[in-house]
C-alpha cells in the first residue's frame, strides 16, 4: 500500500500531509481491506495510476474522488435555493398548461374528443388514408381500455411540442443570424442530445417537487427542443442566396425578409424539425413517467417493475401507434407544404 | 447631358484590411502582387463610368472580370472600398440604411441571372413584390402587376407558380417584377445568360422594344459580345477588375485599343453587328449613287442589296434626310478586323 508515500517524503511534504490525519478508513478499498481483516499489504498492481484515491492513501490531505461528486452535489445544493427562487415562478405556467391540457383531454368525453382529433388530422394532413388510420388507432385504444392513458400522453406531447416550437423557432432564427450565437448554442444542443435522458431528471428532482407536472415538462422540452432549433437554423441558412439578394435589392427590411422570404422558404426544414420534436417528446414521455408523468409510460413502467409482460408490451405498442399517427399526420402536412410549391 | 449614374474612382478590394490596400494599389501594385504580398484580392480597380439617362449601358467581361461585383455596387449590395457612386448627383455612399432602402425601392430595380423569384408565391404575387414591400394598396398592386405581366407576354399565367414556368417565362416574371417597381434605373445582372439562345434573342428583342417606349436607364451585365453589341448604347469592357475600353459599341468594334478586345472582337459576325452609320463617309457630290439605305441597317443587308458588287455606292438616309455616303469598298474593308498596331 501507499506506494507514493516515498514521493511525498522526498518532497518534504510529510508533515503537511499528516497535519490532520484520522485513522478512520476513507475509501471503499480501505473499508474492504479492513473488513477482510487484512492489515497486510494489498496485492494490487506494482505502480497504480496516481489517481485521487491512490494519492489519498499516501497523503491524507489530498482529496478523494468521492469528494468531487460530493462537491458537485454540495455546490448544487448551495445554489438550489436561489435557482428555485428564480426558476419556480418562471416555470409555473408550464405546470398550469400541462395540468390544464391533461384536464381537458381527460374530462372531454370520448364522443367529443375522438371526432375532434380525427377532424384535426384531416385538416392538417388532407389525406384520407392518414385520417382513416388515425380513426382506427383511436378506436383501438378505446377498445382495449387504453383511451385515457393515451389521451394523457397526447396531452403532454401536444403541450411540450407546442412550447418546444414556440421557443425553438426563435432560438433557431437567432442562431441563423449570428455565427457567434451558433458557435455558442451548438455545444449546448449537443449536450442536451447526448446526455443520458435519466441524467436530466436528477437536478430537476432536486429543484422541484416530484408532484409538480412542470418537472417532467421541463425534462421533455429540454430533450425535444433540439431538432426544431437545429433545423430552423439550418433551414434559414440554406435559403437560396439569390432570393435573399433579390429581397435586399428591392429594399426589404430585415423583418420583411424574415417573414416573407426566409421563414416560408425554410418551412419544409422547420416542419421536419417539428416532426422530430414530436417523436422525441414521445420518447421522453415514457422516461418522464419515472417522475410521475401520467400516460402510457406509467403502464410500461408497471410492466418493468412488476414483470407484467403483457401490460408492458401493450403499452409499448400503444406508444408506437401514437408515434406512427403523429408522424404520419405531421409528415402529410409537410408533404402538403412541399407539394403546393413544387408541382401541380 | 448629365449622367444618371456616375461611378468615380471606384475600388473594391476583398480582404480584412482592404482600406489600407487602396493606396498600395493606387501606387501601382498589381493584382497578383497584392494577392501574393498582402493576401488581398483586387476586385475592382479605379472604375470611372458615366451612365446616361435613357440609355442601355452594357458592362461586358469574362467571368472573374468583376462585372457582377460592379453592378452590385450601384445599389450597394456590395460596399466599395473607395470611390463615389452618384445617382442623380447624390452620393449613394452617404445614405443611411433607411435612405438606402428607399433608393432600392424607388430608384433602382434589379433582374437576376437565376431569376430569384419567390418559389412559394404565384407569378402575380411575385410581380407585385416591389409594391407590396412598400405597403401599397392591393388594388393598385394588382393593376400594376397585371399591366406589366401582360406587357411581357404572361397573360393567363398570373396564378401559376414560378416552378411551373420555363426559364424564359420565369425571367419574364423577373422583368415584370422590375418594371412594376416603376424605377428609373434597371440593373440587369446577366439577365439572359441562363436562357437558351433562341429564347435569349426573344428576350433581347423584348427588352429593346420595352426600352423604346420606356426610356429607362438600364445597366446590363453580360459576358456575351453579340448580346452586348445588340443592346448597348454605351459599352464598357472590363478585364481583371479594370475598364479596358468604353464607348460607343461600333466605335470599339472598329477601333479596339487592346489585344484583349481584339481577341473578343475577332470572333463575331461583323457584317451583322456593324451598322451603315459606322462606316459611312460625308456626302460627296461627284460619286454615283446606286440607291438609298437606312443608317441603322447592318452591313449584311447592304451586301445583299448590292449583290456582292463592290463598285456600288449608296446614300445613307436617316429620318428622310441624307446624312452620308457608303462605298462598298469601304464597307468590305470594315469587315476585316484590324491587326494590332495598324490603327
Amino acid at each position: 500500500m501507499a506506494r507514493y508515500e516515498g514521493l511525498f517524503d522526498a518532497l518534504g511534504l510529510r508533515e503537511w500531509c499528516d497535519a490532520d490525519k484520522t485513522e478512520a478508513p476513507m475509501s471503499m478499498a480501505q473499508l474492504l481491506a479492513q473488513a477482510s481483516g487484512g492489515s497486510e499489504e494489498a496485492t494490487g498492481p506494482v505502480l497504480p495510476f496516481p489517481s485521487l484515491d491512490t494519492l489519498n492513501e499516501a497523503c491524507a490531505r489530498i482529496g478523494q474522488t468521492r469528494d468531487l461528486t460530493e462537491g458537485i452535489e454540495q455546490g448544487f445544493l448551495a445554489i438550489r435555493g436561489q435557482l428555485k427562487f428564480v426558476l419556480d415562478p418562471l416555470t409555473q405556467p408550464l405546470s398550469w398548461m400541462l395540468d390544464g391540457a391533461l384536464w381537458v383531454f381527460e374530462t372531454a368525453p370520448w364522443w367529443f374528443m375522438m371526432p375532434l382529433l380525427i377532424l384535426v388530422s384531416w385538416f392538417v394532413s388532407k389525406s384520407r388514408g392518414v385520417t382513416l388510420f388515425v380513426a382506427f388507432v383511436l378506436f383501438f385504444f378505446a377498445a382495449i381500455d387504453h383511451y385515457n392513458v393515451a389521451m394523457q400522453t397526447l396531452a403532454i406531447v401536444f403541450v411540450c411540442t407546442g412550447l418546444s416550437v414556440g421557443f425553438g423557432v426563435p432560438i433557431g432564427i437567432g442562431m441563423s443570424k449570428s455565427d457567434t450565437a451558433q458557435r455558442m448554442i451548438v455545444p449546448i444542443l449537443d449536450l442536451l442530445q447526448t446526455l443520458p435522458t435519466f441524467v436530466y431528471l436528477i437536478p430537476l428532482i432536486f429543484l422541484f417537487s416530484v408532484t409538480e407536472s412542470k418537472l417532467f415538462g421541463i425534462a421533455i422540452i429540454l430533450y425535444a427542443i433540439v431538432p426544431v432549433i437545429r433545423l430552423t437554423d439550418l433551414g434559414i441558412r440554406l435559403v437560396d442566396k439569390d432570393v435573399i439578394e433579390a429581397a435586399n435589392a428591392f429594399g426589404m427590411t430585415n423583418r420583411q425578409k424574415l417573414v416573407r422570404v426566409e421563414l416560408p422558404l425554410a418551412l419544409p426544414n422547420i416542419m421536419a424539425g417539428v416532426n422530430q420534436t414530436i417523436m422525441m417528446s414521445l420518447a421522453m414521455v415514457v422516461i418522464a413517467s419515472l417522475v410521475s408523468a401520467p400516460g402510457l409510460g406509467v403502464l410500461v413502467l408497471r410492466g418493468i417493475r412488476n414483470l407484467e409482460l403483457g401490460v408492458g408490451i401493450v403499452a409499448g405498442l400503444g406508444i408506437v401507434l401514437l408515434a406512427v399517427i403523429l408522424d404520419r399526420v405531421s409528415k402529410a402536412a409537410l408533404a402538403r407544404v412541399d407539394k403546393q410549391r413544387n408541382t401541380h | 447631358m448629365t449622367a444618371k449614374v456616375s461611378i468615380r474612382g471606384l475600388y473594391k478590394i476583398f480582404g480584412p484590411n482592404d482600406k489600407a490596400m487602396v493606396d498600395k494599389v493606387r501606387n501601382g501594385l498589381t493584382k497578383p502582387e497584392l494577392l501574393e504580398q498582402h493576401q488581398h484580392v483586387l476586385g475592382l480597380e479605379d472604375i470611372n463610368v458615366e451612365m446616361q439617362s435613357g440609355e442601355i449601358t452594357v458592362i461586358m467581361g469574362l467571368s472573374g472580370s468583376g462585372k457582377s461585383t460592379l453592378i452590385r455596387h450601384l445599389n450597394r449590395l456590395i460596399d466599395p472600398t473607395a470611390g463615389e457612386i452618384l445617382v442623380d448627383g447624390q452620393d449613394v455612399m452617404q445614405l443611411g440604411p433607411s435612405d438606402l432602402r428607399e433608393l432600392r425601392r424607388k430608384m433602382m430595380s434589379m433582374v437576376f441571372q437565376k431569376f430569384a423569384l419567390l418559389p412559394h408565391k404565384t407569378v402575380l404575387q411575385n410581380a407585385e413584390m416591389p409594391l407590396s414591400i412598400q405597403g401599397r394598396e392591393q388594388s393598385e398592386m394588382d393593376r400594376e402587376a397585371r399591366k406589366w405581366l401582360n406587357r411581357v407576354g404572361l397573360d393567363g399565367f398570373e396564378d401559376r407558380f414560378p416552378s411551373q414556368l420555363s426559364g424564359g417565362m420565369q425571367q419574364r416574371v423577373g422583368i415584370a417584377r422590375a418594371l412594376t417597381a416603376n424605377t428609373d434605373i434597371m440593373l440587369m445582372d446577366e439577365a439572359f445568360s441562363a436562357l437558351d439562345p433562341l429564347i435569349r434573342t426573344d428576350m433581347q428583342n423584348l427588352l429593346l422594344e420595352l426600352q423604346k417606349e420606356l426610356h429607362k436607364t438600364i445597366i446590363f451585365i453580360t459576358h456575351d459580345l453579340d448580346e452586348a453589341l445588340k443592346l448597348a448604347d454605351h459599352l464598357v469592357i472590363l478585364k481583371d477588375g479594370a475598364v479596358v475600353q468604353q464607348g460607343e459599341p461600333q466605335h470599339i468594334l472598329l477601333n479596339p485599343n487592346d489585344p484583349y478586345i481584339e481577341d473578343f472582337v475577332s470572333d463575331i459576325n461583323r457584317a451583322r453587328v456593324l451598322r451603315v452609320r459606322s462606316v459611312m463617309k460625308p456626302l460627296a457630290a461627284e460619286v454615283k449613287i446606286d440607291g438609298d439605305v437606312d443608317a441603322k441597317s447592318n452591313l449584311e443587308k447592304i451586301i445583299a442589296l448590292s449583290g456582292g458588287d463592290t463598285t456600288k455606292s449608296y446614300r445613307v438616309v436617316e429620318d428622310g434626310q441624307a446624312i452620308g455616303l457608303v462605298e462598298m469598298v469601304d464597307l468590305v474593308r470594315a469587315l476585316v478586323p484590324r491587326a494590332s498596331g495598324t490603327k
